[in-house]
């Protein structure tokens, strides 16, 4: 279910016609009409950047790096090819936003690649499209041929001397690849295993070359903000957090799916769009940012604003803004259990740190789960944690950890309970 | 050696490796090694050298990618894989559920193919469509949302 409150990526978009995601549905939107405005008045591409930054429009992939200063760290003056990716391998677990985007509203993700070219001077992009929503992928490829029909993508678009060139490409089953120098070897038709930064992709990216990487949402929110501007982006949102969000609800809620609503709603009110706690049950705990961020609970969550700066401060983080919901049934060792599996399921194995250390963790959890834990075993995890964290070539080590920290920080009586009892806190 | 690849998807592999500049032909593995398994259901090592041979790639790197992403088959599988995620977002909307009814009901655990060559059971990791859980794939590319036990009987009694 995806559901409209306030914003901008689905403005307008009516979930129940069934070719909403066609072209000629985006255009009567006022979709292409900043592609147009741009191209016809011939407008500087730094202006472009400028409008961007103004916005405040933070990557809506899970780190939110500022979108307009990002496009800034092309090499100056660099003439040659030039590459754009948007990232659609959504596989953080929870996150389900940009499936939907694809679903409604593709053209607004071509749209804004067509423009972020433009701004860059690339010339040639790349949509990667995680495996498992191949139907999509396919839908992608379709919209791809109707803008390039419409004369808005391909040579001399829109009659000018601009071009560039759009396709898909899809993985086919590895989280990895989400993350974005893995998503360039996968690309490249390697394995995706991630790359050391420095060099960041916008120095050597995609084939060596400068390339610029941004989330579906993040170009998906680019026509908006160009069709109006980035200062009445900015006023959707708050400071730091500009404009609004989708925010993907899992779990025991009676509504799940995607909301799109302002940064810095209250979590109690997302709560409410999303029908309340399923059965009437109690608010065990949140994670408000995808698997990989501490977990939150009840009371902490109930007085959280869902932005940036709110979640960090409460400890953990917005991320892709994947909100997973749990009641007072869910045992918080089991939860772990299985989110550490994933992490070790999907660890690329490139760096000893992370193939073995999620292992670890992954093992003495579900010892712990299988009533078979031993007394050391918390502080075991949290060395373990020491040991992974910060020392691996990308952030997945990290991710693994952030949920046993969180876990461990605000749930220990129930890891202690399970170790001395052998069994559940919560039946 | 006989031709694995039809012609139709040898076509279909030269659509994905325009997408590419000429000389990154090996970009189109991922899209080449999908349209081989979808004509014949899995990749067996033969087929595996029809596409490095086709992408001018040696076979080994073509079977690194095979192995390193999870929804190639490298060994057989029945006619209709049904991968099933069990991640937390699901499992809290009865996702193991629906994993554990589809383990009763085909009389087979996870990895593992029914003795008529029907249905293989896997366990998939997240698919993002945690909102429609339980969510099942049906042969990598269909997928089907809200699977409770009575949708599953629903879908396993349309695949012939």
């Amino acid at each position: 279910m995806t559901v409209y409150v306030k914003g901008i990526v689905f403005e307008n978009v009516d979930f129940d016609l069934p070719r909403c995601w066609s072209i000629d549905q985006y255009i009567q939107r006022g979709g292409y009409a900043a592609l147009k405005k741009i191209v016809a008045e011939k407008i500087a591409p730094e202006a472009v950047i400028e409008e961007v930054k103004a916005s405040g429009l933070r990557g809506r992939g899970g780190a939110g790096f500022p979108t307009g200063l990002k496009w800034t760290f092309l090499p100056k003056g660099y003439v040659g090819q030039k590459y754009l990716v948007c990232n659609t391998d959504e596989g953080e677990p929870g996150t389900f936003k940009d499936r939907d985007i694809l679903a409604y509203n593709p053209h607004a993700v071509i749209e804004g690649m067509i423009l972020a070219a433009w701004a860059t001077g690339a010339t040639v992009g790349y949509n990667y499209i995680h495996g498992e929503i191949f139907e999509l992928y396919q839908q992608f490829e379709a919209a791809i041929e109707e803008a390039r029909a419409a004369g808005f993508l391909g040579d001399n678009i829109l009659g000018s001397s601009f071009s560039f060139q759009l396709h898909a490409h899809h993985g086919y089953g590895a989280y990895i690849c989400g993350e974005e120098s893995a998503l360039l070897e996968s690309i490249e038709g390697k394995k995706g295993q991630p790359r050391y930064k420095p060099p960041f992709p916008a120095v050597v990216g995609l084939y060596g070359k400068p390339t610029i990487i941004n989330n579906t949402e993040t170009f998906a929110s680019i026509p908006w903000i160009l069709r109006n501007s980035g200062q009445e982006f900015q006023a959707l949102g708050k400071p730091n957090s500009g404009g609004t969000k989708l925010f993907s609800v899992s779990g025991h809620v009676n509504r799940p799916g995607n909301y799109e609503i302002p940064l810095g709603t209250p979590f109690a009110e997302l709560l409410d769009m999303a029908g309340g706690m399923r059965g009437g049950k109690k608010l065990k705990a949140v994670i408000p940012g995808g698997s990989s961020a501490p977990v939150l609970p009840a009371d902490i969550a109930m007085n959280l604003t869902m932005d940036f700066d709110a979640i960090a401060k409460a400890g953990s983080m917005l991320g892709s803004g994947a909100v997973i919901v749990m009641d007072e049934t869910v045992c918080m060792v089991k939860a772990l259990e299985r989110l550490s599996y994933f992490y070790f399921e999907e660890s690329c194995g490139q760096c000893t740190p992370c193939r073995e250390g999620t292992g670890w963790l992954y093992r003495i959890v579900h010892r712990i789960e299988h009533g078979e834990g031993r007394p050391e075993d918390l502080e075991l995890l949290a060395s373990i944690g020491d040991n992974i964290a910060g020392r691996t070539i990308c952030a997945l080590g990290d991710a693994a950890v952030l949920p046993v920290r969180g876990m461990l920080k605000h749930f220990r009586d129930e890891f202690e309970y399970h170790i001395a009892n052998k069994r559940c806190l919560v039946g | 050696m006989p031709q694995l690849l039809s012609n139709e998807a040898r076509a279909l592999i030269d659509r994905e490796v325009a997408k590419y500049p000429a000389e990154h032909k090996r970009s189109a593995v991922m899209g080449a090694l999908r349209i081989a398994q979808t004509e014949h259901r899995w990749l067996s090592e033969e087929l595996v050298a029809e596409v490095a041979d086709y992408l001018q790639m040696a076979p080994v790197a073509v079977y690194e990618v095979a192995s390193f992403y999870n929804m190639y088959d490298l060994k057989p599988v029945g006619r209709y894989k049904l991968t099933v995620c069990t991640n937390l977002p699901c499992a809290l909307s009865g996702g193991v559920t629906a994993a554990e009814y589809l383990k009763q009901k085909l009389g087979i655990g996870f990895g593992e193919t029914t003795a008529d060559g029907k249905f293989t059971l896997v366990e998939g990791e997240c698919m993002g469509a945690c909102g429609s859980a339980p969510v099942m794939l049906v042969n990598n590319h269909k997928m089907c949302a809200s699977m409770t036990p009575d949708e599953i009987d629903k879908k396993l009694g349309e695949l012939e």
